[in-house]
């Protein structure tokens, strides 16, 4: 990373490890529970996670001397809320198919705690070109753990990865299902998703010497 | 932050400076775009149809849609005749598929005759009876269209939602189970039943078509139940005017 000075850097990669949004803020579980069923899905919304964060906190960062301290949080809720509506009535007037797949997530987006925080606690008091690489990192931060989850799950819980069958085919009885391996229906629902995210955690943790607290 | 921004003054002043700017910004985009978009709606509505009686470009395992750029063309080939039913009159209407089931149904609730669209296609010397349906799923509405013959066997379907669950309810627009309805019957006795989604019909594979039923989705009961319960009751309206296809 040439092009960006050490303390610039760290902003992107704190939040991939030491500070990610999800396993150490334990930020935006909401969408990491309800759509990781399938790596697809994830993946998706690890996208548009980072196009809205991104854009989100520069805007937010360039009105950060404008706007009133009473009202800020309205203030940049409207602004996910019209970058999250810009982005769908867009999408559905020259991508549909598309817009079509990301329907769901779009609504969940504004709700993401993630956006919301680190505007809070990071546009609103820097420049647009930090705020920018803040927003990134913690979009990837997320997404990666998103990506994990979804890959856990949608393996587990439907044998695919991305739709195609990687362990056979359950009714068949066909690859790994031939030696009497079932799919694990409960990898499917919420609570999995919460356990698949305290496993990363506890892995992180245990890993990670600098998380290591002291007794 | 400077005190300027502190005052009562300020902040009302920005909130309705904000408000005007972002409602203007988004009120233009949208009456911009609408035309687009509603262009977008009304294909797809034509590629759901064609979907339902077989016109397709399916490969092994996805669903894919008539192209965009051919969709009018191959509609116009292969769906005859559009009707619109309303009680016991039924009239042709080149325009039946653009009616919109949401508002008739709550016509409907609202104790006034509703139009029931019905589009009659042919392909290889069949014919097929195509009705669209509409209801509830777990978190949204969940719409579809099913092909039939003239005995209420399906020969297609369509299902899409607005929000069910990724991985989830989200499955009833996959393959594996729209095409679980194909040769499925909606009637039993000369009655009808509907298909329900069942987690207990012991038929995976779904070789019973007589059963009225066909296997659910792990972890999407209740989008599942919405499906099984919008098949119910949107199709049995169309029930008296097959009988009268027998008739003549």
């Amino acid at each position: 990373m040439g092009l960006l000075s050490k303390k610039d850097a760290a902003l992107i990669t704190d939040p991939f490890a030491d500070n990610n949004p999800i396993t150490i803020q334990v930020l935006g579980i909401c969408s990491a529970l309800a759509i990781t069923a399938e790596l697809k899905a994830s993946i998706v919304m690890a996208i548009s996670v980072l196009f809205v964060m991104g854009a989100g906190n520069i805007v937010i960062s360039l009105m950060r001397n404008i706007i009133p301290s009473k009202i800020r949080i309205i203030a940049q809720l409207i602004v996910v809320a019209t970058l999250v509506i810009i982005v769908d009535l867009v999408l559905k007037a020259f991508q549909y198919e598309l817009s079509k797949t990301l329907g769901a997530f779009i609504g969940l987006i504004i709700t993401n705690c993630i956006i919301m925080g680190r505007f809070e606690a990071f546009a609103l008091a820097n420049g647009p070109w930090r705020s920018f690489l803040d927003g990134i990192g913690n979009a990837v931060g997320y997404g990666v753990i998103l990506i994990l989850v979804g890959f856990f799950r949608e393996l587990l819980g439907s044998g695919t990865l991305l739709g195609f069958p990687v362990l056979g085919d359950p009714i068949e009885k066909t690859g790994a299902y031939a030696f009497g391996y079932e799919n694990n229906g409960f990898m499917l629902l919420a609570p999995m998703a919460l356990i698949v995210v305290g496993i990363i955690i506890w892995v992180q943790r245990s890993r990670n010497e600098a998380l290591i607290e002291e007794n | 932050m400077s005190k300027r921004t502190d005052s009562n003054l300020y902040t009302i002043l920005f909130a309705t400076g904000m408000v005007l700017v972002v409602g203007s910004l988004l009120a233009f985009l949208a009456s911009s775009l609408k035309p687009t978009i509603d262009e977008n709606k009304r294909i797809e509505k034509q590629q759901n149809i064609l979907y339902a009686m077989g016109v397709n470009e399916n490969d092994e395992s996805s669903a894919i849609f008539v192209s965009k750029d051919k969709v009018g063309a191959e509609f116009s080939k292969y769906i005859t005749k559009q009707l619109v039913i309303q009680g016991t009159d039924v009239s042709e209407d080149d325009n039946a598929y653009l009616i919109d089931i949401k508002k008739e149904q709550t016509l409907a609730k609202e104790g006034k005759e509703r139009r029931l669209p019905l589009f009659v296609g042919e392909k290889d010397g069949k014919t097929f009876y195509i009705a669209p349906i509409r209801g509830k799923g777990l978190w949204d509405a969940v719409w579809g269209y099913v092909g039939m013959d003239e005995n209420m066997v399906v020969q297609g379907a369509y299902f899409d939602h607005k929000g069910e669950t990724a991985g989830l309810g989200a499955n009833i627009k996959l393959r594996f189970f729209m095409d679980d309805f194909i040769g499925e019957h909606l009637k039993k006795d000369g009655n009808f039943r509907g298909i329900a989604i069942s987690k207990s019909n012991n038929d995976p594979k779904n070789e019973d078509k007589t059963d009225n039923e066909v296997d659910a989705i792990a972890g999407a009961t209740i989008t599942g139940d919405g499906v099984s319960a919008m098949i119910k009751s949107e199709l049995r309206k169309y029930v008296s005017f097959f009988n009268t296809l027998k008739t003549n």
